[in-house]
């Protein structure tokens, strides 16, 4: 399979099997107005398999999101034809309006206007907890 | 602005410095007659609990102070249209300090980012209560002198309870604390919670169902309520729920000088007849939990630069 290499936009590499479709719905991507291609199950020297996300066009991107899903991944960005940077990726400390706070008793669910936030509360276990009832985020 | 949501917002040191304050509090009331003279606290209570809201408003009165109080109706009629914060941004300009019970978890937390005067959590749903907890504490201290070497009971409701939660963090803190969980399989304390306290404190515990057995151990017993709700079936609660309920007859076993503790309010776990016990420290927590919310007041009034 071949995906034609882009002049301007941005390459998410390296991201563990399985997570590119879990990242594409997280970083919104199916409401983009530039093409997007993901491929899954692509051997990888370091992962054995990866999958990889191909966004053909300048879109502005949540790195806390990608991070979240998985923070070994790579982001490259491409400027007419080059790569200008690759950024890596790390498990961000917060998580603002990404995931849904489960809890129907917090009170983000009736504030007006308040964010969903999410606070990394465990590093090792990549646990998040709502920053305003601390109920734990579902594991991804 | 410094708010109090929960209890590890306050560091080991001003917890014990709450304790002296309400310490010095019950030694001369008369030095803190006056001290919040002129200044008023505003109970916000958006649910009914009537006994955490008196408690907060006979505090502010002992110190001196005047009370301004939403509740019951209007409470609701406020909750109904406006966001917690809105009511927070007004109330701060009427009072110097806010006690606010809600029952959406982290509504508190929302109050005091938007609040312009301190807030007190005083029960944002099953979230935190941090003024029960300061109440066990300052209970615990004052029957026992301190916290080291004790031998702690927490029996009944051990998985929902957030009373029992909240107490068994703040006392991991201390150093040289056992514990003996005493509950229905069912209803015992989640793993998150001893891992988050016991085990990353490296402090014993024993996890039992019977009370009877273990009663002859302890220097406190801390009862909670086994709700019928929280079973699967009714022969299960059944024949469970005496074994939780505490009497004198089990409590022939216990140790002349054992604390016995409960949050209140009770249904029927701890039998009336204990009530007379010298051991029976239940209502001793009501009071310290007053000189608690007191010294709460004064110290965030004064972090605050009001007093
Ligand atoms: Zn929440």
């Amino acid at each position: 399979m071949t995906v034609d290499s882009i002049q301007n936009g941005t390459v998410i590499d390296h991201i563990a099997a399985g997570g590119g479709m879990k990242l594409y719905h997280l970083l919104g991507l199916e409401k983009a107005d530039v093409p997007v291609a993901i491929m899954m199950n692509v051997n990888s020297h370091r992962l054995g398999r990866k999958d990889i996300i191909k966004i053909d066009g300048e879109l502005a991107l949540d790195f806390d999101v990608i991070g979240y899903v998985d923070p070994d991944a790579t982001v490259n960005v491409i400027r007419n034809g080059t790569l200008l940077e690759k950024k890596q990726m790390v498990l961000p400390e917060r998580l603002k309006n990404v995931l849904r706070c489960k809890n129907p008793r917090c009170i983000s669910g009736s504030e007006q206007e308040l964010p969903q936030l999410f606070v990394l509360t465990d590093q090792s276990t990549k646990e998040y907890r709502c920053y305003w009832c601390e109920t734990r985020a579902a594991k991804l | 602005m410094r708010s109090i949501i929960d209890i590890p917002d306050l560091s080991l040191p001003e917890l014990d410095a709450l304790m002296d304050t309400a310490e010095d509090i019950i030694r001369r009331p008369g030095d803190y007659a006056e001290v919040c003279r002129h200044k008023k606290l505003a109970t916000l209570f958006f649910e009914p609990s009537t006994r955490t809201r008196l408690s907060f408003e006979a505090a502010m009165y002992e110190l001196g102070g005047n009370v301004i109080s939403v509740a019951g109706a209007d409470a609701s009629s406020v909750a109904k249209g406006e966001s917690v914060a809105d009511t927070v941004k007004t109330v701060s300009c009427y009072a110097d300090i806010i006690a606010m019970r809600h029952p959406k978890e982290g509504a508190a937390r929302v109050a005091a980012m938007n609040a312009t005067v301190p807030v007190i959590n005083a029960g944002d749903g099953g979230h935190a209560h941090p003024t029960q907890t300061l109440a066990d504490l300052l209970t615990i201290r004052r029957e026992k002198g301190g916290f080291s070497g004790l031998t702690v009971g927490m029996c009944g409701d051990l998985k929902f309870g957030r009373t029992v939660h909240s107490l068994l963090s703040a006392l991991c803190r201390y150093e040289n604390m056992r514990f003996v969980l005493i509950s229905p399989e069912e209803l015992k304390v989640p793993s998150y919670v001893k891992s988050e306290c016991l085990k990353r404190n490296s402090l014993p515990y024993t996890q039992v169902t019977d009370l009877e057995s273990v009663i002859g151990d302890l220097d406190i017993l801390y009862m909670t309520r086994v709700q019928r709700e929280r079973f699967f079936n009714e022969e299960d609660y059944v024949r469970l729920k005496d074994s939780y309920i505490l009497t004198p007859d089990k409590l022939r076993k216990a140790k002349a000088d054992l604390c016995i503790m409960h949050p209140l309010p009770r249904v029927n776990e701890i039998s009336v007849a204990v009530d007379t016990d010298p051991r029976a420290c239940y209502f001793k927590q009501v009071l310290n939990g007053k000189f608690m919310r007191e010294a709460l007041i004064l110290k965030l009034l004064k972090e605050a630069g009001t007093l």
